[in-house]
């Protein structure tokens, strides 16, 4: 068998956005290629919906996957690729991407290529390309040996529009393993943020220390994000300095966002942080200081203080909204 | 307590960085080579966790870049001793080659626990301490933001992006860290003097039962070359109001992103 074989990832039978966005990219792959396209589900999902996007043949992995467990989701994916035998496996540069992946390829013996932002077809095989060094460099990354797999940075495809068109369900058990109990949860905290999940956010309104404080934050970004249904986000500093939880913070050593609209209010633009963000479509520079290397990569800058200015634009997105 | 600590030589992350002639990596000349940023909060956690419970706590890298030296720095840091793969066959390999070279090394000296950052601050994979993992037949958890030895068991809370998850289970395990595990410690004049004369050995291939075959890569990097630039911005004018409604109006109407 060929073609290829993407993880399509659900919370609670709901497919998140990416597993739709790695399915519109294969489907373009497949056709160029001139094969096929597949997915892979663990657990339940409504799997015949994918063939609206494109999957042909749906592997669904019958286990309680209620928790994650790295193990079992490599034996998981395991199985899929043994039935499936594909010449591509796509999964979402997430938690999932960089947590099981690169055991699973272990597993199969082959190569992986990281958080690509761009997927293409040379002589017959997928080329990924991918940010390196904080974003610094990018480079082309070929996989020999089959399956090539390759993750991707969320949002760097456009989510496809449905057609018409069922999948075939195969249907995958996976017997109990107790080796899968070598690790056990003990609590799960979940995150405090409330908004949409950042690294998947088409909208991202982020500030840095010049909030000056945990108020200065809630007071200012937190609601001009409310206004465009954004999310909020932080540099290391303002997380640091604890006007943020962590989990909001954007950059090398955060999260790597990849939006439509990217408003970074009182940042200044270190490499760590434009590691993080660099690769949004359009970026909004609010800085007080004209001299801010943000600026070199803004869309649109507006010099000025961000206490004066983020309000009237928070004002001008909530008339828009009313205005419809 | 056998505590591993595996660390990769990367450029500064300041460095201004050129593209090599042929474009299948960096110009090494002039670069500073450190410990990549996460692997000082893995090194800081292997080290504590040596001073609190005894035993030893072991540096393993293959090289690249300035790794002896990098080594050095991380034996002033508090290693007791390192194992440096050492090895021209390694230049070319992927993350899974190194992660055979790292195994085999780990293999031969029968650890409890091996500590690596979440990536390497130069390739970014977030690709080698998994395979690390599935090779020697351990568990893994990733992206820990505090970990801690409870008896025989390791507790470690892994942060997954909208949750956290505090996590347990038998020894031995490998651990990604975030740079927020703990923050690496000053290295002291007379610690640097005692780095020195620590034991750093050099393993080749052969002396892992491996060969430049089992580590051919199967992941080739082509084509580096810097990010395209952005089309030039544009700075708005006007009081803070008017610059407040043009930018609503290009937002709608030029990019059409709201």
């Amino acid at each position: 068998m060929s073609g290829i074989l993407v993880l399509a990832e659900h919370e609670g039978g709901k497919f998140r956005k990416g597993a739709y966005e790695l399915l519109g990219k294969a489907k373009e792959l497949a056709a160029t290629l001139g094969t096929s396209v597949s997915a892979v589900v663990l657990g339940d999902a409504p799997c015949t919906e994918l063939g609206a996007f494109g999957a042909a043949k749906v592997y669904q992995v019958e286990a309680d996957f209620s928790q994650y467990n790295t193990l079992q989701i490599v034996r998981a994916l395991h199985a899929a690729v043994q039935a499936a035998d594909p010449d591509v496996l796509l999964i979402s540069g997430n938690y999932i991407g960089k947590d099981a992946a690169p055991r699973l390829v272990a597993r199969l013996g082959t190569g992986q290529g990281s958080d690509c932002t761009e997927l293409r077809v040379e002589g017959g095989a997928v080329v990924g390309r991918r940010p390196m060094y904080a974003g610094k460099l990018l480079a082309d990354v070929k996989i020999s040996k089959r399956p090539a797999v390759f993750t991707l940075r969320p949002n760097s495809f456009p989510q496809p529009t449905p057609a018409a068109g069922g999948a075939e369900v195969v249907k995958i058990a996976l017997a109990a393993d107790a080796s899968d109990g070598r690790v056990t949860l003990v609590e799960r905290i979940t995150s405090q943020v409330k908004t949409a999940n950042l690294t998947e956010a088409e909208r991202i309104v982020a500030g840095g220390r010049a909030l000056k404080s945990l108020e200065g934050f809630d007071t200012v970004i937190r609601p001009l994000a409310a206004s465009i249904g954004a999310a909020a986000g932080a540099t290391r500093a303002a997380s640091d300095a604890g006007y943020t939880s962590h989990d909001e913070q954007i950059g090398q050593t955060g999260k790597i966002v990849n939006p439509q609209l990217y408003i970074a209010a009182g940042i200044s633009g270190a490499i760590q942080h434009l590691a993080g963000m660099r690769t949004s479509k359009v970026i909004v520079a609010i800085n007080k200081d004209p001299d801010a290397p943000i600026f070199e990569f803004a869309t649109y800058g507006i010099v000025g203080d961000l206490f004066e200015v983020c309000p009237l634009l928070q004002k001008e997105f909530e008339a828009l909204a009313k205005a419809g | 307590m056998k505590v591993g600590v595996c660390i990769k030589s990367t450029p500064d992350a300041d460095t201004r960085l050129k593209v090599a002639a042929g474009a299948t990596g960096i110009e090494t000349a002039g670069i500073k080579w450190v410990i990549s940023d996460y692997e000082k909060g893995a090194l800081e956690v292997g080290v504590s966790l040596k001073e609190k419970l005894g035993g030893e706590c072991v540096l393993y890298s293959v090289g690249s870049g300035d790794t002896e030296k990098n080594l050095r720095d991380g034996l002033a840091l508090g290693g007791d001793r390192a194992v440096m793969v050492d090895d021209a066959a390694t230049k070319g390999t992927d993350a899974l080659g190194i992660a055979k070279a790292l195994a085999a090394a780990i293999k031969l000296d029968g650890l409890d626990i091996v500590l690596c950052g979440r990536q390497a601050t130069d390739d970014e994979n977030s690709q080698v301490p998994a395979m690390v993992a599935e090779l020697l037949g351990w568990p893994h958890i990733s992206f820990v933001g505090a970990f801690a030895i409870d008896g025989t068991d390791f507790v470690a809370s892994r942060n997954m992006g909208g949750a956290t998850e505090k996590v347990r289970g038998a020894l031995p395990v490998v651990v990604t860290t975030e740079d927020t595990i703990a923050t690496p410690r000053y290295v002291k004049l007379p610690e640097i003097m005692k780095a020195k004369s620590k034991k750093l050995e050099k393993k080749n291939l052969a002396a892992l039962g491996l060969s430049a075959e089992a580590i051919a890569p199967a992941a080739t990097f082509s084509a580096y070359s810097p990010p395209p630039s952005r089309p030039a911005g544009r700075k708005l004018a006007g009081d803070a109001a008017a610059q407040a409604k043009e930018l609503v109006r290009l937002l709608r109407e030029e990019a059409k992103v709201i």
